[in-house]
């Protein structure tokens, strides 16, 4: 499972902005997820409850999700990332980068490939509360 | 807020012995069939290699190796197929044959996600062919990953090497290591390049004929090999 990765690196970066802080414990990591990824939360769980270390032996690890945004920069319009319309491999391709997303979807108003994922793109370390 | 995707690059590479961009200041000087051509030799002189397409929106290392069919393996992360003997890594897995039409912040979005997931584990070297200039890519792989040394690839055309001199000086003032130039596609006797590339400090490693054959022999590892282009870049892997 890719989310895997993902959980190694939210991992990686608590555990540095603890060392950077002088927290001793981790007490909550909040991980937003943009919709554009269609990340598994129970995957995202299952890594992070086999990837702590010491540090996060009491961290509540809360996911929120974003929908994704995307606006057009040639017509203006802006709409949210909807999977359905995608195949299944269309929809994995973007699972794993999800740029690739501008060579599937399409402006719905003007069909062009030039848009801007305004949200909801990836995995973003929101933020980490923990005990000096 | 912060991109925590950053944070586990270091472990992803941290397996990889030595790696090599693949780089040039202008398009079309043949840094593609370098690398390419480069990371094969180096699996057949016993090295365990890996190769990295990261001309994201022009791929074409699975053109000239003839790669297709494969698809990475997913297990915490993503496993780079074996083809050739080598480890591969393309976008094209994700795009197929259709465009990618990227901005520079998608680009470097694509970097940093790819080498966040992907699992080289031990490498002796990870070739990375880079898009041409000094973009996002170049200015990514600096930021991200300090032990990368460049292969410039020129030809002998003066606009060409023009642009060598802009990406050795940056490279230079940012401390990153070259390993030389490669004067490609060289289709008349002169020494101009070799005493440019020196009288820059670089070290000049080949000058590479232009070879007609060499486009029926793409899409054919073997074939690629026994060019006159793949025996000059025998003669440089030592260099490596």
């Amino acid at each position: 499972m890719h989310e895997w990765a993902l959980a190694e690196a939210v991992i990686n970066a608590a555990s540095e902005i603890a060392e950077k802080e002088g927290l001793k414990q981790i007490t909550k990591v909040i991980v937003r997820t943009g919709e554009l990824q269609q990340l598994e939360p129970e995957m995202l769980e299952f890594a992070f409850s086999q990837l702590k270390t010491a540090k996060f032996k009491n961290t509540v690890f809360a996911i929120e999700t974003e929908k994704a945004r995307f606006k057009c920069r040639m017509c203006g319009h802006t709409w949210i990332f909807n999977k359905k319309g995608l195949g299944k491999n269309e929809s994995e391709a973007i699972h794993f980068v999800p740029e690739i997303a501008h060579t599937y979807i399409r402006c719905p108003k003007c069909g062009s490939p030039d848009f801007e994922t305004q949200e909801g793109r990836g995995v973003v370390l929101q933020s980490i509360k923990g005990v000096k | 807020m912060v991109d925590p995707r950053i944070a586990v690059i270091a472990d992803r590479m941290k397996g990889i012995k030595r790696i090599i961009a693949v780089s040039s200041g202008k398009g079309g000087v043949g840094k593609s069939l370098v690398a390419s051509t480069l990371a094969l030799i180096l699996t057949r002189e016993g090295h365990k290699v890996g190769l990295f397409d990261l001309d994201f929106t022009s791929p074409s290392t699975h053109v000239i190796l003839g790669i297709e069919g494969v698809q990475p393996e997913e297990d915490k992360g993503i496993i780079p197929p074996e083809v050739n003997g080598l480890k591969y890594m393309s976008i094209t897995y994700y795009s197929g044959d259709l465009a990618a039409p990227l901005r520079g912040n998608d680009v470097s979005n694509v970097l940093v996600e790819l080498f966040s997931i992907t699992r080289w584990e031990e490498l002796d070297y990870l070739v990375l062919d880079m898009p041409p200039g000094i973009g996002d890519v170049t200015l990514d792989l600096i930021r991200l990953i300090r032990n990368t040394r460049f292969l410039i690839v020129t030809t002998s055309s003066q606009l060409a090497f023009e642009t060598v001199r802009k990406l050795a000086s940056l490279l230079g003032e940012l401390k990153i290591q070259i390993i030389g130039v490669i004067e490609n596609m060289k289709m008349e006797k002169s020494d101009v390049i070799r005493k440019q590339t020196e009288k820059l400090g670089l070290k000049f490693l080949e000058e590479i004929p232009y070879d007609p054959k060499l486009e029926e022999a793409i899409g054919s590892p073997d074939r690629l090999l026994r060019t006159t282009f793949g025996k000059k870049i025998e003669e440089v892997s030592s260099a490596m």
